[in-house]
């Protein structure tokens, strides 16, 4: 505070508008650079899940709220059908429903243009929740970096481009926002941020499945800050009223209903729960005794305390040890432990997104952020306080689940982000520190150089020199305190110095303005300047790195819908639109109450597109079922029309890349069929679909595979489309090339084949003898017959 | 609506004949009489096998039989069959029992027992087999005893009934005509029961018989008038369904105690049979099961020599609204006192703590 109160004021007050002003643009950016999928392809939902959840939100629209909540769907899951008021979270729906009143305003939107554009507007609250929670744990400066890398992080782009109009969409941000105010509450120990944070945690029950995220990870950290003597009433207060309140209004959320009270999933809150009153407890009881008096009671209520205790665990390991999944939903076991899903329920080994990621999908996904993420760790505990041990628990977390997998990168981001930013922030305010208290000894040519020369030995590199700054903090920590707007604008300016060179002047501005106060005690904490400049400026290049990359990944790697498939070819662009034709086929050609078979992938977007009743979709809630289609593809032709005729199934429709090389087609999905077919019908055997060990449906393919009802469907009559039956996606040709359909008829296959539609043929009118017209035949038939017929008069 | 093919007759004519017509003829739904004889050519065998009759291989066999052949004073080889193993049915053969045996020169032929579409009208006793009687047996007969049909029906699953008769002479009006006594039996009956037989046969095959519709389809509410397009678990319902025969000049009701209805979801939930009121209608009532799903009322009614029906009318079964559930439940009521008791006392001890230090 050594600057003239007026002219604090007046910074702070210029901060803050520049802070909104980024943050503003940094809302822009996020909503904007999700914008390719629009502009390269058109306004189109993406992928499979989106597509119900627009069929649920057009219901919604069309229907109101209580006819959602009970909405009883009879067009999927023929014939159970699906309770999907029960079964679905229903955030994101309703925030859909919410924005969609818009057109009460006489402002025309379309169902589907909201639902294209929910995830990038909500990618910007996100990225302004980030702000808030890392400017509660290290400052505002540390906040708009982390917002900013937020905004553009690949891995968040991938499930909140225009047109994905998923659950994770709204759940991220719900997710941070939630961390926000649960550390905002920390910080404050306010009763009404308390409110507000379950408030926020019951918004993320709505919206999905990963709240047993936060309603577990809140509470490692509450026991961490237990154990590290970290207790407070603040913590107290942040915690108490998350696990009553959230959990009564986790309750009233019909997916999860009683889940909230006796899945293992919410134990670790209630169990935590416990464990803070009883220290509370103590921590009481140790303010109104005298010492003596308090060891007294410590062993007498640990004596006590203990055996009821080994009591209460043993009555409640008898009870999770009664259930079979030992009170743990499948998921969450293949999250402990990472090969349950691949050993017991290949119904979840088989989702793609569920498997563990590659390295290059680290990458790929958070980017430079790899590398900066320890140097933000490290910053965390520089110094610890109850905030930075929640990131750092929460980044090291969730390090563990992306591993497992590839799904929970996204989980991963914002951590990662969060973390980035507080490093990139800290570097930034020490180089630039640096540079402008000896900007002016440079000019005045002080002697202070053998100094610079003793601190060069310091390395440049960004993990060193918070190093470096931890032994030096210590001391300076009230000067830094006095000081805590500058740092801030200097970090902004120099990041906002990454996205646009129109703010570069300002930034100059703002230096020269420094320049002007020599502060001779902070000489201690300077970096020689040359590498200060030299850092800052390999920092810019590593951020502007990583802008490349993100702008690269929105644009070519995260773009495509998935439904509208393009390849560039020597001779031009192709497009792909076999999908949306297939479906279109199916709702103008058939009848409305027809039902439609094909493997679970393609069940939403059928009921979306199509409407046409669909046996299993994505919503994998039924394993018997998926079991008895997976069956059916694997079966012969005759014993799966029997299995299809059952369901009354009409259609049958199969997803065929071998035409074009679309690699992720029925045939290369079908060892999964055979193992989850096999899982429930053991009749299906995976080896016999295997020669050696290895699957392949070239001449060396078993028997049991060239008969199955999935490789007729697949390859018939595709001799006639290349003449020699060559598949692009396996790279070779196939087994058995000339065969006649006997139970399907083929009734419609789109431009690429990439979607064959067959139809059941109705059960014979007439069945048939076993006389062969052919003479021959019959004269030799005839004499082997009375050799093995048995003698009458014998 | 329907061909005859007597083959010699039509060989006579100089007629030719397309398999395949003939079958696409029965597979639009019209009827067929065939008549082969022991000259049939390969088409009559390809239709008859199609049909799911296998007519035997050797051209020239016929059904002999030395115990229930017809007495008669020009033939001695046996090939003239009196049989009277006629199938119990008076939907196909009429209510007046035939009671003369029915006359029979021709080849036989099998069907199978497992073809559910394929019945024998006419079978050979035990001792009958089949052979060319102009050769000597040197194998055993390929054909013996009652698995010989002499004359079958085929009712096809689009309800086209076709008449195979390995004898052409069983529809000539010398056998109805003839007196007829057979072997071993002392009873002479002044004339075949040929006639009968083909005329009542006929009638059955041209549907002036055994012909079932089922209209005015209906389920509804206990005590509403519409049709719901979807009911609720425990809902109580009534399904009615009118059948009519067709008796060859007008639409009759149909009487049967055996009319069952299904309310089905991939195995029946509930099987109940129908009442009816004499007059064609046909109800009952049961509570939907505790089970939600996309049912069927489902009406599969097969009786022997009629056509078939099969009924089936999707209809979704939801659970309960939200608001549909008992507001409140006497076994919970501890529970509501503990919570406002709880409430209650929270609220005084805020006060105690606040107000009286």
């Amino acid at each position: 505070m050594a600057e003239p109160a007026g002219g604090g004021a007046l910074r702070n007050a210029f901060g803050g508008v520049l802070s909104i002003f980024i943050l503003i643009l940094i809302g822009v950016l996020a909503f904007s650079i999700r914008l390719f999928s629009v502009i390269k392809y058109e306004s189109v939902i993406h992928e499979f899940d989106p597509y119900f959840n627009y069929r649920v939100t057009q219901f919604l629209t069309k229907n109101g709220i209580y006819d959602f909540w009970n909405w009883f769907d009879d067009r999927t899951w023929y014939p159970l059908g699906r309770v999907i008021g029960g079964t679905v979270y229903p955030g994101l729906t309703l925030t859909a429903g919410t924005m969609w009143i818009l057109n009460s305003l006489n402002i025309p939107l379309s169902v589907e243009t909201v639902c294209v554009f929910t995830a990038p507007i909500f990618s910007a609250n996100a990225s302004w929740a980030t702000y808030l929670l890392t400017k509660e744990v290290k400052g505002a400066g540390a906040g708009l970096t982390a917002a900013a890398l937020l905004a553009m992080v690949p891995s968040y782009i991938s499930r909140s481009v225009a047109g994905s109009y998923d659950n994770e969409a709204v759940a991220i941000f719900a997710l941070i926002f939630t961390f926000y105010l649960y550390i905002k509450t920390l910080n404050t120990g306010s009763l009404f941020y308390a409110t507000l944070n379950a408030i926020a945690y019951f918004y993320m029950v709505c919206s999905w499945g990963g709240y047993t995220f936060i309603i577990n990870l809140i509470p490692m950290h509450v026991l961490l800050c237990i154990v590290t003597g970290r207790y407070s009433s603040r913590l107290y207060i942040a915690y108490a009223p998350l696990v009553v309140l959230g959990t009564l209004l986790a309750a009233l959320v019909p997916v999860v209903g009683f889940n909230a009270v006796v899945t293992s999933e919410h134990f670790a809150s209630f169990l935590v729960f416990i464990i803070l009153h009883v220290v509370a407890l103590v921590y009481y009881i140790k303010r109104i005794l005298s010492p003596a008096m308090f060891k007294v009671a410590v062993t007498l209520v640990v004596t006590i305390g203990m055996a009821v205790c080994c009591a209460v665990i043993a009555i409640l390991i008898a009870l999770v040890a009664s259930s079979p999944t030992k009170g743990w939903s499948g998921r969450s076991l293949s999250l402990l432990d990472p090969t349950y899903a691949s050993k017991y329920i290949p119904i979840i080994a088989s989702v793609s997104e569920h498997q563990p990621p590659t390295w290059p999908s680290y990458f790929m996904d958070i980017n430079v952020l790899a590398f900066l993420v320890p140097a933000g760790i490290i910053a965390c505990f520089l110094p610890l306080s109850d905030a930075s041990s929640f990131v750092v628990l929460y980044l090291v977390t969730s390090v563990y689940f992306s591993g497992v997998m590839v799904r929970l990168m996204l989980v991963l981001a914002p951590a990662a982000c969060i973390t980035s930013g507080i490093a990139l922030s800290e570097a930034f305010d020490v180089f630039t520190r640096s540079i402008k208290f000896q900007l002016p000894n440079l000019f005045s040519n002080s002697p202070s150089a053998g100094d610079n020369s003793s601190e060069s030995s310091v390395s440049q590199d960004v993990v060193k020199n918070d190093n470096h700054r931890q032994v030096e903090k210590s001391e300076t920590v009230p000067k830094v305190k006095g000081d805590n707007s500058r740092p801030t604008e200097k970090s902004e300016a120099v990041m906002k110095g990454k996205q646009s060179k129109k703010n570069r002047k300002k930034e100059k501005d703002l230096e020269e303005e420094d320049i002007l106060k020599p502060k001779k005690e902070r000489r201690l904490l300077v970096l020689p300047l040359e590498a200060s400049a030299v850092a800052i400026l390999l920092l810019i290049v590593l951020g502007g790195f990583y802008v490349v990359h993100c702008v690269w990944a929105a644009a070519e790697a995260y773009s495509a819908p998935s439904i509208v498939l393009t390849s560039h070819s020597h001779d031009g662009l192709h497009v792909f639109d076999d999908f949306r034709e297939a479906y279109a086929w199916l709702r103008h050609n058939t009848d409305e109450d027809d039902k439609v078979a094909s493997w679970w992938d393609y069940g939403y977007q059928t009921s979306a597109m199509a409407n046409r009743t669909v046996i299993v979709d994505n919503n994998t809630w039924n394993n018997t079922h998926i079991a008895t289609v997976g069956t059916a593809m694997s079966s012969p032709e005759k014993a799966a029309w029997e299995i299809f005729n059952s369901l009354d199934v009409k259609y049958v429709l199969v997803v065929f890349g071998g035409l074009v090389g679309y690699p992720s087609d029925d045939i290369n999905k079908f060892l999964w069929m055979v193992r989850i077919g096999g899982g429930v019908f053991p009749h299906i055997k995976e080896p016999d679909y295997l020669r050696d060990g290895q699957y392949r449906i070239d001449a060396q393919a078993t028997p049991t595979m060239l008969n199955c009802l999935m490789y007729k469907l697949s390859y018939y009559r595709f001799i006639e489309a290349d003449g020699s039956g060559f598949d692009k996606v396996r790279r070779t040709e196939i087994g058995k090339k000339h065969f006649k359909l006997t139970h399907f008829e083929e009734a419609f296959t789109t431009h690429h084949w990439m979607v064959r539609i067959y139809k059941l043929k109705p059960p014979k009118n007439r069945i048939k003898g076993k006389w062969k017209k052919s003479k021959s035949s019959s004269k030799s038939s005839s004499k082997r017959n009375g050799a093995t017929r048995k003698n009458p008069w014998q | 609506m329907y061909i005859y093919i007597f083959w010699e007759l039509f060989v006579g004519l100089g007629g030719s004949l397309d398999q395949n017509a003939v079958l696409e003829f029965v597979d639009s739904g019209r009827d067929l009489i065939l008549a082969a004889d022991s000259s049939a050519s390969d088409v009559i065998r390809g239709i008859a096998t199609e049909c799911g009759v296998d007519f035997d291989e050797d051209l020239e066999a016929l059904v002999i039989d030395h115990t229930s052949y017809a007495v008669s004073e020009t033939e001695g080889d046996h090939t003239l069959i009196a049989s009277d193993a006629l199938i119990h049915s008076d939907v196909i053969l009429g209510d007046k029992k035939i009671e003369a045996p029915i006359l029979f020169r021709g080849t036989g032929h099998s069907v199978n027992p497992a073809n559910s579409l394929v019945l024998k009208v006419l079978s050979a006793s035990p001792s009958a087999y089949l052979a060319n009687p102009k050769t000597k047996l040197s194998s055993p007969p390929s054909l013996t005893g009652s698995a010989i049909s002499l004359v079958s029906i085929m009712q096809a699953r689009n309800n086209a009934r076709v008449l195979i008769s390995g004898s052409l002479d069983l529809f000539s009006n010398r056998f109805s005509k003839s007196v007829v006594q057979k072997a071993g039996s002392k009873i002479k009956y002044e004339k075949s029961g040929n006639e009968q037989f083909v005329t009542e046969i006929s009638k059955w095959v041209f549907h002036e018989r055994g012909h079932l519709k089922a209209v005015n389809v209906s389920h509804r509410k206990v005590g509403e008038m519409t049709e719901p397009a979807m009911y609720r678990i425990n809902d109580d319902l009534e399904y009615s369904v009118e059948i009519y025969e067709w008796s060859g000049t007008s639409w009759e009701p149909y009487v049967a105690d055996d009319v069952q209805v299904q309310f089905y979801m991939m195995s029946p939930y509930v099987l109940k049979t129908l009442s009816n009121n004499q007059k064609g209608l046909y109800s009952t009532s049961f509570k939907v099961p505790d089970v939600y799903g996309v049912f069927q009322f489902k009406v599969e009614y097969q009786k022997l020599g009629y056509t078939s029906l099969r009924l089936a009318k999707q209809i979704p079964v939801r659970p309960f609204r939200h608001n549909e559930y008992e507001r409140f439940i006497t076994a919970a009521y501890p529970y509501y006192g503990a919570s406002f008791s709880t409430m209650a006392a929270f609220f005084i001890f805020s006060i105690v703590y606040l107000y009286h230090k």
